[in-house]
């Protein structure tokens, strides 16, 4: 399967996913630019990490502008997959490419920690390695992970089983304590209505390796290769 | 014609502003016991080259929508002053 990760000017984590894709798993990956126009025939687009136009104004804010977001848009207008993890979420939902936005985390403290996430929607392409309500850990860093979104946009968005993670318990309860940014309904990751973009603050490519604290994140990038194969 | 532009850009009522709790809680602290609805946001300054007011606010209204709020958790208001 044929992967690409766009840099903005800012990313930190587009190397890791690079190397999560080709290095561990295997895969075709390229590397798209910025500036790029068009997106080089892949079949996922991955917005990665990192604080990209240096996140002036909001995070997410400038990069939304960026010429192959365009390209980005078309795509997902097509059909094609679309990950954006961190800031790659947060760029999603300022192109309105995802519902909702991220802001302050609730403690007003950058976070950087493993977290335990339930998975609550195994039917999506980007989860269908794994089951309704299956715990996996993966590391969250970041300021500004606060999932908000309109209330009737909520229950609608649950409703749809557009919440695919959540922030939980070891015991897979989610609770005030085991959020750790003050996210809306524990909200870690989101779909779009037609389950082909997918934003979490979470980083899959940073757990690729049991040797790095765990393997977890594989986990949604096979769910990916099953559903294009 | 130049318009000198004042942009305020708040969080929504109803959004937790955690910024602006802190604030609060400092200001208490402080001995400022009576402060209540603190809400941080941004201020942001331009000017615009218009023919008249109406344009320039139609300008800064999409300036508003498409970049310098998030409407999603953002209100803008803004004041036009010729300059």
């Amino acid at each position: 399967m044929k992967w690409g990760v766009v840099s903005f000017p800012g990313s930190l984590d587009d190397r890791d996913a690079l190397y999560a894709l080709r290095d561990v798993m295997g895969q075709d990956a390229i590397a798209l630019w910025h500036k790029d126009e068009s997106l080089g025939g892949v079949e996922c687009v991955v917005l990665p990490g990192g604080f990209s136009y240096g996140d002036y104004l909001r995070t997410g804010a400038i990069a939304r502008f960026a010429p192959i977001m365009k390209s980005v848009a078309r795509f997902a207008a097509d059909g094609g997959f679309v990950i954006g993890i961190c800031n790659g979420f947060q760029i999603l939902c300022e192109a309105h490419l995802l519902p909702g936005a991220l802001t302050r985390n609730r403690s007003l403290s950058f976070i950087c920690e493993w977290v335990t996430l339930r998975v609550d929607n195994s039917k999506t392409a980007f989860t269908r390695a794994a089951r309704d309500g299956e715990l996996i850990r993966l590391p969250i860093k970041h300021g500004e992970g606060s999932y908000v979104a309109p209330e009737g946009e909520l229950s609608a968005m649950e409703e749809r089983g557009q919440v695919i993670l959540r922030y939980v318990d070891s015991s897979g309860r989610d609770s005030d304590e085991a959020n750790p940014n003050g996210s809306m309904h524990a909200i870690a990751g989101v779909a779009n209505e037609r389950f082909n973009v997918f934003g979490l603050m979470p980083h899959p490519e940073h757990a690729v390796d049991a040797m790095l604290g765990g393997d977890d994140g594989l986990r949604l990038f096979r769910s990916i290769i099953a559903s294009t194969s | 014609m130049i318009f000198r532009i004042k942009v305020f850009v708040t969080p929504k009522r109803g959004i937790l502003d955690p910024q602006g709790r802190a604030v609060e809680q400092s200001l208490k602290s402080l001995g400022f016991a009576r402060v209540d609805g603190v809400r941080v946001g941004k201020y942001i300054a331009l000017e615009i080259d218009a023919s008249s007011v109406q344009e320039a606010e139609g300008t800064l209204k999409r300036m508003c929508e498409q970049l310098l709020a998030n409407t999603v958790i953002e209100d803008y208001r803004f004041e036009v002053e010729a300059g």
